[in-house]
């Protein structure tokens, strides 16, 4: 094994600074704390793709079949059986016409039909419905009482700090599925499954966030500038919200957006077992598992919505990482233009 | 360090006494027990009502109901275990056995697979930082993180087993396959290796030569219906890991552990003839008094030969031990593939843990249990392998930053030293607390892998439980999957107090 000799280590700090410099020369202009965050996330191309490609994702899941009653473009229904065309083959086509393709063609059942003749296409679109629901919620109560709960832990240490660590061991002793499948099943006995599945989601997967912004916040109490602010006279959750919060928001955002990934992938995985969303409802996680024994037949049924789960998910993934670049500049991968040097002298 | 241990498992005792409290209460209200008997049409529909309502004491409060269930565990420290009866009447003890054993081997060999090859591609990253590899393994954990298992699972179903079991009636390889092959395993070494372009392009062409002749030679030999390694091939690899063993830890010229290196892959020579009877057709206990063997053996002649070396020399000795014991055990598991393929001539299943009905010599069984293993461990410690290489490489790049390392590198020590003796270990410290974390969520990831693959497993247990909101086997589940997480957790909290001294309390 070959090791190459690095040479030292350019700290990576003053190398961020420098590049922040950079940026704010362009302009002229000294920037905020926000926008060089801002710079730095646009200038990461693969969290720029994935932020794009879950808009896309997102719009299209939206626009096509419509939400709440209110109409989309597309004329089909994910709950409208009908007759079964040309073995239910998909009619969208990417191919040219000079290949021997028909050219981009989106046809009457783009992504195919099941076995009942139901759109397939619109089945699709209402299971990624779903999961971008779920993500949302999910992301949003996990973020809320993850923040809130690490940052008081944190804050008083003693019993809180200890009944907190206790609830994090609990999710050793019982895996999150486990846990999680329980109460998706409880939660099948309410009306509206999505949203009460995503908040109980949203209930058990908070413990990881609130471990770190608890970390965190130990080390920030001790810092001159809250002590300042006590000694001022502010008020505990002035001191909480107004000072240690904002300074964590980086670990808060990018888990935030680990934590979305890890739902979205909980809930199509609880679909699949069973125990999440159930039939006639579609989910892209219970599509998977009515039709994987359709492979060698027909396999579109099985490749669509795997696809999206796995597009979705890496989008959120890319996004995370992006964005803890952008925060945290230190971990960043930003000796780019370094690394280029050294792959040409090598 | 006592005190350390007695601590850890009287809280670790608590906290799974009230995960147990609170599954218990979560399962028994999670659904309607008797919900197929309201919808039934049967006449005697109120009679059965009633029956499962007294079999099940469904007219006790909760707690009435979890403390029976509590007093059966309670009779285990008697060993007299009454985990109570399933819906269907059926003992969960009973139950238990088979699902525990095929589950817990499941998940403990993806944790170990996923643990040592996760490590070393997070070393070899954070080593080669910013380099085409560290990029690609980047894309690919990333990759693996996003993947729903169940969908992998039916994709490796169907390209995996059912491509290798087509292949496997006619093992050969067409020119541009073999071309094809050649060149992806020249491209993969030179990634790995790295070096000077010119040093790339000489891996390539050695790899991708080598590959071109071995596979038309072993297609020849027809190596893939009868696979062997042979005396030789024991020998050259042992020597093999010796070599490397000493070259990495302390370097070649150092006799005082290349010694002890040598003397065991000669007593390995030795042992090879002298097990070869005994090793035909083994038992459980034979194997595992050799591989203690192959420990004590190499760790002995490692300490009153190595000197002031003795430490390394030891270390380097039990590796060697180890692997040269266990290319033995794989020459006679190779030995049996034939007979093997005759039983089974589709040899990676997809469905189930064993074959029914299947007699074999003990290697036979030994190869039957282990296709059956391959789909899902493969699965599973892809999944974690993503996470452990990831944190590996953080945890070595923030080491590779402290000024211990500066200071061992400018007092002149090689790369080599720098990184597995100073780097590496401390770097390991923080992944002995993940491991912890992991194995509860490879449980988890195993109901899932079970159900796709159709395991009699602790998975199913637990699903079926759940689905017929029957507390029992859910929380027979729990009690295994929960002991074996707590011991896992502390035994990395030991490792943990070991590795970092700091930390003992």
């Amino acid at each position: 094994m070959t090791i190459e000799k690095e040479p030292t280590e350019v700290p990576a700090v003053l190398l961020a600074e420098a590049e922040d410099a950079a940026l704010a020369r362009k302009d002229s202009v000294s920037l905020s704390q926000g926008q060089l965050v801002r710079r730095r996330f646009v200038a990461h191309r693969a969290a720029m793709i994935s932020t794009v490609a879950l808009a896309f994702i997102a719009v299209m899941a939206f626009s096509s079949i419509g939400y709440a009653g209110i109409p989309g473009w597309w004329d089909k229904d994910y709950t409208m059986a009908g007759s079964v065309i040309d073995g239910g083959r998909p009619t969208f086509s990417l191919l040219p016409t000079w290949l021997g393709g028909t050219g981009l063609a989106w046809g009457e059942h783009p992504f195919g039909q099941d076995s009942t003749g139901k759109d397939y296409f619109a089945l699709v679109m209402r299971g990624t419905q779903q999961s971008i629901i779920i993500a949302v919620i999910v992301g949003i109560v996990a973020t809320v009482i993850g923040a809130v709960v690490g940052a008081v832990a944190g804050y008083y240490r003693g019993w809180v700090d200890a009944v907190l660590m206790r609830m994090t061991d609990l999710f050793i002793v019982i895996p999150l599925l486990v846990l999680a499948a329980v109460l998706g099943q409880i939660a099948s006995r309410t009306g509206n499954t999505t949203v009460v599945l995503a908040l109980v989601l949203g209930l058990v997967t908070w413990t990881g966030l609130a471990r770190l912004v608890r970390g965190e916040v130990l080390s920030l109490r001790e810092r001159e500038y809250v002590a300042a602010a006590q000694s001022m006279g502010a008020k505990t959750s002035r001191v909480i919200l107004k000072h240690l919060l904002p300074n964590t928001i980086g670990v808060i955002v990018v888990n935030a957006t680990f934590a979305i990934a890890g739902a979205i992938l909980l809930e199509t995985s609880l679909s699949y077992l069973g125990f999440g969303v159930k039939a006639p409802d579609s989910s892209l996680g219970l599509l998977i598992s009515q039709y994987q024994n359709a492979f060698t037949n027909r396999p579109w049924l099985f490749w669509w919505p795997g696809m999206i789960i796995l597009a979705i998910a890496l989008s959120v993934n890319f996004l995370g990482d992006g964005l803890r670049d952008a925060f945290d500049p230190r971990q960043t991968r930003k000796a780019r233009r370094r690394s280029k040097k050294e792959e040409v002298s090598e | 360090m006592l005190r350390f241990i007695l601590r850890r498992l009287g809280a670790s005792i608590g906290i799974l006494f009230a995960a147990s409290l609170l599954l218990y209460v979560l399962v028994i209200n999670s659904g309607d027990p008797l919900a197929e008997l309201r919808e039934s049409n049967a006449e005697n529909r109120e009679n059965l009502m009633q029956r499962r309502i007294e079999f099940m004491n469904l007219d006790m409060p909760w707690y009435q109901r979890y403390w029976t269930w509590l007093v059966g565990v309670g009779k285990c420290f008697a060993l007299q275990c009454d985990l109570g009866t399933s819906r269907q009447g059926v003992e969960v003890s009973a139950l238990l056995g088979l699902a525990a054993s095929s589950t817990l081997r499941l998940v403990l060999l993806a944790t170990v697979l996923a643990a040592i090859l996760g490590i070393a591609i997070g070393v070899l990253t954070a080593v080669r930082q910013y380099s085409g590899l560290d990029y690609g393994v980047t894309f690919l954990t990333f990759m693996f993180f996003s993947l729903p298992v169940f969908w992998a699972a039916v994709l490796l179903k169907e390209y995996l087993a059912i491509g290798y079991n087509d292949w496997m009636e006619d093992p050969a390889f067409s020119v541009p396959q073999i071309a094809a092959i050649a060149v992806l395993v020249g491209f993969l070494m030179q990634v790995f290796l790295g070096g000077t372009p010119r040093r790339r392009i000489a891996t390539f062409a050695v790899a991708a030569a080598f590959v071109a002749i071995v596979i038309p030679y072993l297609t020849w030999l027809n190596f893939f219906r009868f696979p062997q390694l042979g005396f030789g091939g024991v020998l050259v690899l042992g020597l093999g890991v010796a070599l490397s063993g000493t070259a990495m830890s302390v370097g070649l010229r150092n006799t005082k552990v290349l010694y002890p290196a040598l003397a065991t892959v000669a007593l390995g020579a030795i042992v090879y003839f002298a097990s070869f009877g005994l090793l035909e057709n083994p038992n459980w206990f034979v194997l595992a008094i050799g591989a203690v063997l192959a420990v004590v053996i190499p760790a002995l002649l490692g300490k009153y030969l190595g000197g002031h070396l003795a430490v390394p020399a030891m270390g380097v000795g039990i590796a060697t031990g180890i692997v040269m014991a266990g290319l033995t055990t794989l020459d006679h598991i190779f030995r049996a593939w034939p007979g093997f393929l005759a039983l089974k001539p589709r040899p990676i299943a997809t469905i189930g843990s064993q074959t029914p009905n299947f007699v074999g010599t003990f290697w036979e069984d030994f190869l039957d249990k282990g296709t059956q293993l391959l789909l899902p461990t493969i699965l599973l410690a892809i999944i974690s392998l993503a996470s452990y290489s990831r944190y590996t490489r953080s945890s070595m790049l923030e080491v590779g930053q402290q000024d211990y390392i500066r200071t061992a590198r400018s007092k002149g020590l090689s790369e080599r030293t720098v990184i597995f003796r100073h780097a590496f270990r401390n770097a390991m410290i923080p992944i002995a607390t993940i491991a912890a974390f992991d194995f509860a969520g490879l449980i988890g990831g195993a109901v899932i892998t079970e159900s796709v693959f159709g395991w009699k497993g602790m998975g199913e247990l637990f699903r079926t439980g759940l689905m017929q909101v029957d507390p029992a086997p859910v929380m027979a589940f729990f009690l295994v999957t929960g002991t074996a997480a707590v011991l896992f957790n502390m035994l990395a909290d030991i490792f943990y107090a070991i590795l970092d001294p700091r930390i003992r309390v």
